[in-house]
């Protein structure tokens, strides 16, 4: 009989997992409806207002259309491949979850139990972020191959091209978080930059903000948002990688793009805003706040900060045009990349001789 | 006991998928077991309690390397090929000699035995895997470290050299 | 009780498969994928050495190995889309001529 502290252990970890889970799965129905009202409110129309009180019904009624169109297979298509693609592009974006922190701990009061507010806390959590979320890619050049056709063919090539040279600028990015925070485990390298704003790895001057340039231009690029969506680009491949794909198959790409782009925001947050802290640290002013109180605090200044950068998401696709596909590989390989090296330079620099 | 579970499964899943990747028609399928056997040496590593080697496996071998493969068979429009076309003429001596280097390496394997001395990198040591290794690639092998830089260096202005088209010589 | 054998053994079998893509395909595609199981098959052995020696060398020494299965791969599939080029053919048994 294994001891009862285990059998907690492992119980509690399935229910997060299903906690996270289940958040994930519900997520993109209030994130379609934000996006459509912020198209709406930026292209000065309405935005969608008939079902529910301010359109809030709509994503149901999408996801019922959804579940109710004809599920169509192209004749001759890999049909093992094209069933397997959207699964594969959901599966890694639902795992990298499993790293993120939105807290540090919570001391339940009266029974002494130290709660952790996140599932796992690896000492390789950046690598195993960006190796887990680097996989998402497979559903799309999966999906593109399977689909027979040439413009998903066409569609799955650019992503793959695009996400080898992008990958380079996010793992140079990472490193750079990496080498400013002292750790490779996320719930550290959110520690590291406890305190107050100013302790941000965003304002680690003067190289703060570029990596978080540099990162938050990489990630655009992996996770294929407007302005370089060049694998979904309607303007000359149909609608590229997913072209072929219908009714549930297609939403499930849906889903795997929306999930992406929490990720990517979630990631933003942690690695440059201080995650879970606050902006000012009552401590500093000699206040004394429970610590219960200042985790749950904490935990709302994390989904704050992941709004306002879902927000700012939805804001760049509906304002800036689409690259072209040269011009994304110059930007890549002659910019990101040798800033990123010098930038590299610079920081390890900085730890030498200012620690 | 849970642990030779595990190994079992890793082992079997990954020899299972390394022989789709050698007999598959389509390079395409062969591409996807080599990402599956890839994934279950990573788990592999993990049971060696070298997590930081599973996750640079994930994400250089799955995340770079297998995409580049695919990236070359989708390039050059390489689709499913005919039975007769898949292996060749010396199949079978292919066959028998690498069973023949099996039972060898068996041989080999068994007449062994691990004489060397242990070093002082115990499971406890290791817990912090990833700072272990950080300081000795950067202080004990920093030569060779320097070398395989270089080599990269070398390998990607190769690799450009190789494909750059030169126009007007074949018009491709 | 997992022993050392246990991944010496199954590092043999992929490495045993390896050659065997190596010498049985025809699509230098395939033959590539193989080196990559058989350069696995030596990783595998490698961190189990350094796992059961409790020495750090081994797994510096696979860092290495993916290190230089990454260029290789980056250079062989250069010279495969060079050679596609101008040949139009991946037929390991049709490109048999030293120059053309």
């Amino acid at each position: 009989m294994p001891e009862l502290g285990l059998i907690i252990e492992v119980v509690l970890i399935f229910i997060k997992v299903y906690i996270v889970g289940m958040i994930l799965f519900m997520l993109p129905l209030p994130l379609t409806w934000l996006e459509r009202k912020v198209a709406g409110r930026i292209q000065v129309r309405l935005g969608p207002h008939r079902v529910g009180p301010k359109g809030l019904l709509q994503p149901f009624a999408d996801m019922v259309k959804l579940l109710l169109k004809e599920d169509i297979i192209p004749d001759k298509a890999d049909r093992f491949l094209f069933k397997l693609a959207p699964l594969l592009a959901m599966i890694p974006a639902f795992a990298v979850f499993v790293a993120i922190p939105v807290g540090d701990t919570f001391t339940i009061p009266g029974i002494d139990y130290v709660f952790k507010l996140y599932i796992s806390d690896m000492n390789v959590g950046v690598l195993y972020v960006l190796a887990i979320g680097g996989l998402g890619i497979y559903g799309i050049i999966f999906g593109g191959w399977a689909s027979n056709s040439k413009y998903s063919l066409l569609g799955g090539l650019r992503s793959a091209a695009q996400m080898i040279s992008y990958e380079v600028a996010l793992s140079f990015a990472a490193i750079g978080v990496v080498m400013m925070s002292n750790s490779l485990s996320l719930v550290e390298i959110v520690k590291s930059q406890g305190g107050g704003f100013w302790n941000w790895n965003l304002f680690y001057l003067p190289v703060g903000p570029v990596w978080f340039l540099i990162f938050f231009i990489a990630s655009l690029a992996e996770i294929n948002r407007i302005p370089f969506d060049l694998p979904e680009d309607e303007g000359t491949l149909g609608s590229g990688f997913h072209t072929e794909y219908s009714g549930m198959r297609f939403s499930f790409f849906m889903l795997a793009e929306y999930i992406a782009m929490v990720t990517i925001s979630v990631l933003a947050v942690v690695f440059f805003f201080g995650g879970w802290m606050p902006p000012i640290d009552p401590a500093t002013f000699g206040i004394k706040v429970p610590a219960q109180i200042m985790s749950v605090w904490g935990i709302g200044w994390f989904i704050a900060k992941v709004v306002v950068f879902i927000y700012i998401f939805m804001w760049i696709r509906f304002t800036l045009p689409r690259y072209r596909y040269d011009q994304l590989m110059t930007i890549g390989w002659k910019i990101l990349i040798p800033v990123s090296l010098i930038t590299v330079l610079v920081t390890g620099l900085m730890r030498i001789f200012l620690t | 006991m849970i642990e030779q579970i595990f190994f079992y499964i890793f082992a079997i899943i990954a020899v299972v998928s390394a022989i789709a990747v050698v007999t598959s028609k389509s390079p395409i399928h062969s591409a996807i077991a080599l990402i599956i056997t890839l994934l279950q040496v990573a788990a592999i590593f993990i049971l060696l309690r070298s997590p930081f080697l599973a996750a640079v496996q994930v994400f250089v071998y799955v995340g770079a390397v297998v995409v580049l493969f695919l990236f070359a068979v989708m390039l050059l429009d390489l689709g499913g090929e005919k039975i007769k076309e898949q292996f060749h003429q010396q199949t079978v001596l292919g066959v028998i000699s690498s069973v023949g280097l099996f039972v060898v390496l068996l041989f080999m394997l068994s007449r062994g035995s691990l004489t060397a001395p242990t070093g002082g990198y115990t499971e406890a040591v290791l817990a912090k895997n990833t700072e272990v290794i950080g300081k000795v690639l950067f202080t004990k092998y920093i030569y060779p470290f320097e070398v395989v830089s270089l080599l990269l260096l070398v390998a990607l202005v190769g690799a450009v050299v190789l494909v750059l088209n030169q126009k007007g010589k074949d018009g491709v | 009780m997992l022993t050392l054998t246990h991944f010496l053994i199954l590092s043999c079998i992929l490495f045993s498969i390896g050659v065997a893509g190596v010498m049985i395909r025809r699509n230098i595609i395939i033959v590539l994928m193989s080196l990559e199981l058989i350069f696995n098959a030596a990783n595998i052995s490698l961190a189990a050495f350094a796992y059961y020696l409790e020495s750090i060398t081994g797994t510096v020494f696979v860092v290495f190995n993916i290190t230089v299965a990454a260029a290789e791969v980056a250079v062989g599939l250069a010279i495969l889309v060079a050679v596609y080029r101008r040949r139009k053919t991946v037929l390991v048994d049709q490109l048999d001529e030293m120059r053309y």
